[in-house]
């Protein structure tokens, strides 16, 4: 059993001219969520298919589970499960049908495949819409169904490719929250992500990826520190006090203060929301009362301008279009 | 943590350890294309106007034929049904045989696919389910035509019995036949494309053929052309069965186009469908 669940070396992919995955070393422990980071057209639908066994490379090498992704693909597939991009569920198919589709795929016969089917709806609290149609749920629900469909057997390993992508606050909670039981339960997870809040809330460890390269990486607090933990906002009560404020701010915190607004506002990069707490504290003591406050975290744009001097650029369309 | 937090993430920790171990041993390819089947037989279910599809086709063209042209064509309606059913029949199964390339399509351009790629079963389960589906598709929709023929007032002279050893044949070449639209299936990118193309295909093969006129009257080089259409083949060693009087020499002939077919575009889909995409 080798240490890692995933290992790359210079793992690469062209499609034609283009580099979607342009030299990958990527190591991912057992037992970890890893997540990947980055806009739309970064090579992550790509680095996923191919850890996958979906496509192969076209150069480098990346062992799943001790298993080569090209010469043992058939181990690699027994071991993983894959949730992709857009929810791949047959929307035909009603939610009880996918699962006993899957059930019977995965080796399952009469009532255990039954059994594991309804067992997976009710988890997920399918149970009054098993006997709908898949193109009638909403995206959350999809989701869902997605993920369950991925669980009929125990996967070691789950490659999550972009799972809240277009969906509500709410869906998205539910997905984190599945996300963290799966981990909880011991499996290894893959996911990629376009949010930094979602790679933050889940994730062990980052790889920031940008035109098929890893342009960063560590855990959430090592890239913050990086990038800057995120920008604190605030509004004073009485607009004369901005100038006091401002220098107050200046001192505490290494970042610049900018004013905003309309003659209330301060806003200022801090590296931890500690550092922004401390500096609210010593507003506080000084007397300057506040209005409102933010701190908020830094968005994939900034992590991106923050990394690489400027802002991600989006593909046109989707990665799979490109893929084609 | 809300009750609702705790809840699903408990459960899907649940699910996880609840899960039965990774089997020692894969499905076996025959239950794995027998599950796929399954599911394009759903799909029929929840989707029964596309098998309506392909059988409104032939009932239209047997009626327009029968009344339209049957009494200039054959000197009675009745006699021309006689002749043009089992040839409507043969037309019926030739459209049918599209829509494995249909499917196919229409799955590989939905997300669905990768999940069963990803599986770790015999990889061309989607494609054997899918034609063990069509048989059923095909037996369908020419029992349906043959009722219409019925109703209308066509007698085989073989008896209705004689409706099996033809299904069982036009099965046969439907199968071999509908490699070539599985093939088209994945060399496109919509399923539209897959129709539109098909219907080029179809519409001489089919009229083209011995289906609707006895090709006595026509010009000798269109002759030539009918005489080894496929299709026409296999509407002649329908006729004969469905007259009571098959001919083995007539079945092989109609055998050996969808024989070749197979041979030729099995490998080519095989070989489309296990590149990448």
């Amino acid at each position: 059993m080798t240490a890692h669940a995933i290992e790359t070396r210079a793992l690469a992919r062209r499609f034609g001219e283009k580099r979607a995955v342009d030299g990958i070393d990527l190591d991912v422990k057992r037992g970890e969520i890893f997540a990947v980071l980055g806009p739309n057209g970064a090579g992550k639908t790509t680095l996923v298919r191919m850890l996958a066994t979906l496509l192969r490379p076209s150069g480098g090498s990346a062992s799943v589970l001790g298993h080569d992704i090209e010469r043992e693909a058939r181990e690699v597939r027994r071991k993983i499960s894959l949730t992709g991009q857009f929810a791949s569920v047959d929307e035909d198919l009603t939610g009880y049908e996918n699962l006993l589709l899957l059930s019977r795929l995965s080796g399952l016969k009469g009532n255990d495949a039954k059994d594991r089917a309804m067992g997976l709806l009710i988890a997920f609290d399918f149970a009054d819409s098993a006997s709908k149609q898949a193109k009638d749920y909403s995206g959350g629900m999809r989701r869902k169904l997605d993920i369950a469909s991925s669980l009929i057997r125990r996967p070691e390993l789950l490659f999550l490719d972009e799972p809240t992508t277009g969906l509500d606050p709410r869906s998205r909670n539910q997905v984190w929250d599945i996300v963290r039981g799966l981990a909880a339960s011991g499996t290894t997870i893959l996911l990629t992500t376009q949010y930094l809040e979602e790679a933050d809330q889940l994730a062990d460890e980052i790889a920031v990826v940008d035109h098929g390269r890893i342009i960063a990486r560590g855990t959430s607090a090592e890239l913050k520190a990086k990038v800057g933990g995120g920008v604190l906002q605030i509004s004073l009560v009485n607009a004369q006090r901005r100038e006091e404020a401002s220098r107050l701010l200046s001192d505490m915190l290494v970042g610049e203060v900018r004013a905003n607004g309309n003659g209330t506002g301060l806003s200022v990069d801090v590296a931890d929301p500690d550092a922004g707490l401390a500096a609210l504290g010593a507003l506080s003591a000084a007397g300057i009362t506040l209005s409102g406050y933010a701190l908020s975290q830094p968005s994939l744009d900034e992590v991106f301008f923050a990394l690489t001097g400027r802002p991600p650029e989006p593909e046109d369309g989707p990665e799979t279009e490109a893929a084609e | 943590m809300s009750e609702m937090t705790k809840r699903l993430e408990q459960a899907a920790e649940n699910a996880v350890q609840s899960a039965p171990a990774i089997a020692a041993r894969p499905p076996h390819a025959v239950s794995v294309s027998l599950t796929y089947a399954w599911r394009a037989l759903l799909k029929i279910k929840h989707m029964p106007e596309q098998l309506f599809d392909v059988v409104v086709t032939p009932i239209m063209f047997t009626v327009m034929f029968t009344y339209l042209f049957g009494g200039a064509l054959a000197g009675s309606t009745d006699a021309y049904l006689q002749f043009l059913l089992p040839g409507i029949l043969v037309q019926t199964i030739v459209f049918t045989s599209v829509y494995t390339g249909f499917t196919l399509n229409t799955d590989i351009s939905k997300g669905v696919f990768d999940r069963f790629r990803s599986l770790p079963v015999w990889s061309p389960g989607p494609i054997a389910g899918a034609m063990l589906a069509d048989v059923f598709r095909f037996t369908a929709s020419g029992i349906i035509v043959f009722i219409i023929g019925t109703l209308m007032g066509y007698r085989p002279e073989g008896g209705f019995i004689a409706v099996i050893p033809a299904l069982l044949l036009m099965n046969a070449f439907a199968f071999g036949f509908g490699w070539v639209f599985t093939a088209l299936a994945l060399s496109v990118r919509t399923p539209s494309t897959v129709m539109t193309l098909a219907w080029l295909v179809l519409m001489p093969l089919t009229f083209a053929s011995n289906i609707y006129v006895d090709p006595a009257t026509m010009p000798g080089w269109l002759q030539a052309v009918v005489s080894v259409n496929p299709v026409s083949l296999l509407v002649t060693a329908i006729r004969d069965i469905m007259a009571g009087t098959p001919d083995a020499g007539a079945i092989l002939l109609a055998l050996l186009a969808p024989g070749v077919i197979a041979a030729i575009f099995g490998p080519v889909t095989m070989w489309l469908y296990r590149r990448e995409r």
